[in-house]
C-alpha cells in the first residue's frame, strides 16, 4: 500500500542512492535526515552510497507479505556498505537461498523490487547481487 | 513521587474469540479487574491498543470504552508504541499517580486481531517496523527476528534447539494457565518440524495472532491497604521506558536488545533492585530468539549465556528464575496491545500467591517486560508485595 505520492518521494534514494554526509561528523545518513543522529549537525554534504558491502545478517523469508508472493523464498540482508552504512536489500540471483552467509561479499544492482500495489504502480529499488 | 499499588487484575480467555467485539473482551477485563479491585470509579482510563485502525478499522477508544463501561465523562487516553502499549499504559497510570494527577487508575490493553485474514494482520503488525526503509523490501517481522537470531547464532552458537527449548518451555506452562490460547505439549522436534516461516524460525518458534484483553487498577498505598483485607499489597518499585532505532540497519549490535537493557536499568535504580533480587519473570517472547535475548537484556544472564540457560532449565517453572510462567507471548497469545499489561497481570497474581498450579512458590519480587517492533521500544515494570 505504497501512495504514488511516496514512491515518488523516494525514487532519489531508492533509484539513486542518494545519501547525505555530516559536515560535522561525518556520519552518512541513508536516507538524510533534518539533523544527524550522532552529533546533531544540521549541514550535510550530497553523496551517493558505495555499491560494495558484506551480508551482516540475513532470512529467508518464507511465508511473505501482499506483493511478495510470486518471489518467495525471498533472501533479504541487512548489508554493510564499504563506508559502514548499513542497509536491508533482498538479496537477488541466488541459484539456491541456502548459498547465503554472514560476510559474503555483494553489490547492489538496480532492479524491480515488487509487483504492482493497489495504485498500479511498479516499485524498483536496489537489490544485493554476489559481488 | 507517591508509592504506587497495583490492587486489581483481569484477564480474560485469549484466543480466537470470533463471538465477540474489541469492546466486548476490553469491557469484561475491566469489568473483572475493578471487580477484583472492589472499586467503582476510577479518575483516569489508559488503553494500550496498537492497530485497532487497521485490526478492526476503528479509531478513537477512549471515548468508545469509557463509554462501553458507562463511564462516559471519565478522562480515558489510548496510548501506543505498538507491541509495548501495554506496557506504555502501565507506566502512563504509574506516572499520574506517582505525580498525583489521579489517585485510581484503570490500565487496559486489547486487540482484536482476527476479523482480519492473515495477511491483512501481517500488514497491521508491519508498521511496527519502518515501513519505508524495511517494509519497502517484503521483510515480515518474523524475518527482522530472524535476523537477529541468525546474528546471535553467529555471535555466540545459539542453536536452533536451543531457540525450540524456549517454545517447548512456555508451551509447558501455558497447560497450567486456563487464560492461554494453545493448551498443548510441544517437543524440541514439533518446533523443528513446523513449516519455516523465516529461516531460522519456524512457526513453533513465532507467538499467534491472538484476541485478548487485560486491565489492571493501580491507586495508592494508603488506598490499597484499605482495600487490600488479607491479601498482601503489591506495589509497582520500578519503570523503565526504553527506545532504540527502529530500524534494524542503524543498529551497531545486532546480538543485543538495547531498548530492553536501558529500561531495565532504569526500573533497577527506580526500585533499587539488581537481577539477582527477582523470583519471578515474565518477558516479550513474540519470538523464542526474543526471549533469549530479553533475559541477557535484563541481566539475568550474561551475553550469550539466555540459550543454556533454557536449556539447562534454570527459567523452568521450577528453574532458579522461572520466566513466563504464564506460558508467555508464545502459548498463552499474543494479543498485542493488551500483552504488556496481561503480563503484570500474572506478575501481580504470583506475588499475591494467586497463580494456582503455575504458582512459583514464596515469590515477592518481580519483573515484567514487554517491547514493540523489533526491540524499537521496551518498558520494564518491578512489582514487589509490600513488607
Amino acid at each position: 500500500m505504497i501512495s504514488p505520492g511516496r514512491s515518488w518521494r523516494e525514487f532519489p534514494q531508492r533509484y539513486r542512492l542518494e545519501a547525505a554526509k555530516c559536515t560535522e561528523c561525518e556520519k552518512v545518513l541513508y536516507p538524510p535526515r533534518v539533523a544527524c543522529p550522532k552529533c546533531g549537525g544540521t549541514t550535510f554534504e550530497d553523496i551517493t552510497l558505495p555499491r560494495e558491502g558484506k551480508v551482516v545478517t540475513f532470512t529467508i523469508v518464507r511465508v511473505p507479505p501482499a506483493g511478495f508472493t510470486e518471489q518467495t523464498p525471498l533472501p533479504i540482508a541487512i548489508v554493510e556498505l564499504i563506508d559502514g552504512v548499513r542497509i536491508m536489500v533482498q538479496v537477488g540471483d541466488l541459484a539456491d537461498p541456502s548459498e547465503l552467509e554472514i560476510g559474503m561479499p555483494v553489490r547492489l544492482e538496480f532492479r524491480r523490487i515488487s509487483s504492482d500495489g493497489e495504485a498500479g504502480l511498479i516499485f524498483y529499488g536496489h537489490k544485493a547481487v554476489r559481488g | 513521587m507517591r508509592d504506587v499499588a497495583v490492587v486489581g487484575i483481569g484477564v480474560g480467555d485469549f484466543g480466537e474469540l470470533w463471538e465477540k467485539s474489541l469492546r466486548t473482551i476490553w469491557a469484561e477485563s475491566a469489568l473483572a479487574a475493578l471487580s477484583d479491585a472492589g472499586v467503582d470509579s476510577v479518575d483516569l482510563i489508559t488503553i494500550g491498543c496498537m492497530s485497532p485502525g487497521l485490526f478492526v478499522g476503528q479509531e478513537h477508544l477512549a471515548s468508545l470504552l469509557a463509554d462501553e463501561l458507562g463511564m462516559a465523562g471519565v478522562p480515558a487516553s489510548r496510548v501506543e508504541s505498538a507491541c509495548a502499549s501495554g506496557g506504555l499504559a502501565l507506566r502512563t497510570g504509574f506516572a499520574e499517580i506517582a505525580s498525583g494527577l489521579s489517585d485510581t487508575v484503570l490500565v487496559t490493553g486489547v486487540e482484536k486481531m482476527t476479523d482480519v485474514d492473515g495477511a491483512d494482520a501481517t500488514y497491521a503488525l508491519g508498521s511496527a517496523a519502518d515501513q519505508e526503509w524495511e517494509g519497502f523490501h517484503g521483510i515480515t517481522f518474523p524475518g527482522l527476528y530472524a535476523m537477529l537470531a541468525r546474528a546471535h547464532m553467529e555471535k555466540y552458537g545459539t542453536t536452533a534447539e536451543q531457540m525450540a527449548a524456549v517454545a517447548v518451555k512456555n508451551h509447558a506452562n501455558g497447560l497450567l494457565n486456563p487464560h492461554a490460547q494453545y493448551h498443548l505439549k510441544v517437543t524440541v522436534e514439533d518446533v523443528l518440524e513446523s513449516t519455516m516461516v523465516a529461516d531460522p524460525l519456524h512457526l513453533f518458534d513465532c507467538s499467534p495472532v491472538t484476541d485478548g484483553a487485560a486491565a489492571v487498577v493501580l491507586t495508592t498505598v494508603e488506598r490499597a491497604k484499605a482495600l487490600a483485607d488479607d491479601r498482601p499489597v503489591v506495589t509497582i518499585t520500578g519503570s523503565g521506558l526504553a527506545t532504540d532505532t527502529i530500524a534494524l540497519a542503524n543498529r551497531e549490535d545486532l546480538t543485543e536488545l538495547a531498548a530492553v537493557r536501558l529500561a531495565a536499568e532504569r526500573a533497577y535504580e527506580m526500585a533499587g533492585r539488581k537481577p539477582e533480587d527477582l523470583h519471578v519473570v515474565e518477558v516479550h517472547d513474540c519470538f523464542t530468539i526474543a526471549e533469549i535475548m530479553a533475559t541477557e537484556a535484563i541481566g539475568l544472564f550474561d551475553p550469550g549465556y539466555g540459550a543454556s540457560a533454557v536449556d539447562d532449565g534454570l527459567t523452568s517453572l521450577s528453574g532458579k528464575i522461572p520466566v513466563n510462567p504464564s506460558g508467555g507471548l508464545k502459548s498463552k497469545g499474543h494479543p498485542v496491545g493488551a500483552t504488556g499489561v496481561a503480563q503484570v497481570a500474572e506478575i501481580v497474581a504470583q506475588l499475591r500467591g494467586e497463580a494456582e498450579q503455575r504458582q512459583v512458590e514464596g515469590a515477592t519480587v518481580g519483573l515484567a517486560q514487554n517491547m514493540g517492533g523489533s526491540g524499537g521500544t521496551s518498558t520494564v515494570h518491578i512489582l514487589e508485595v509490600m513488607a
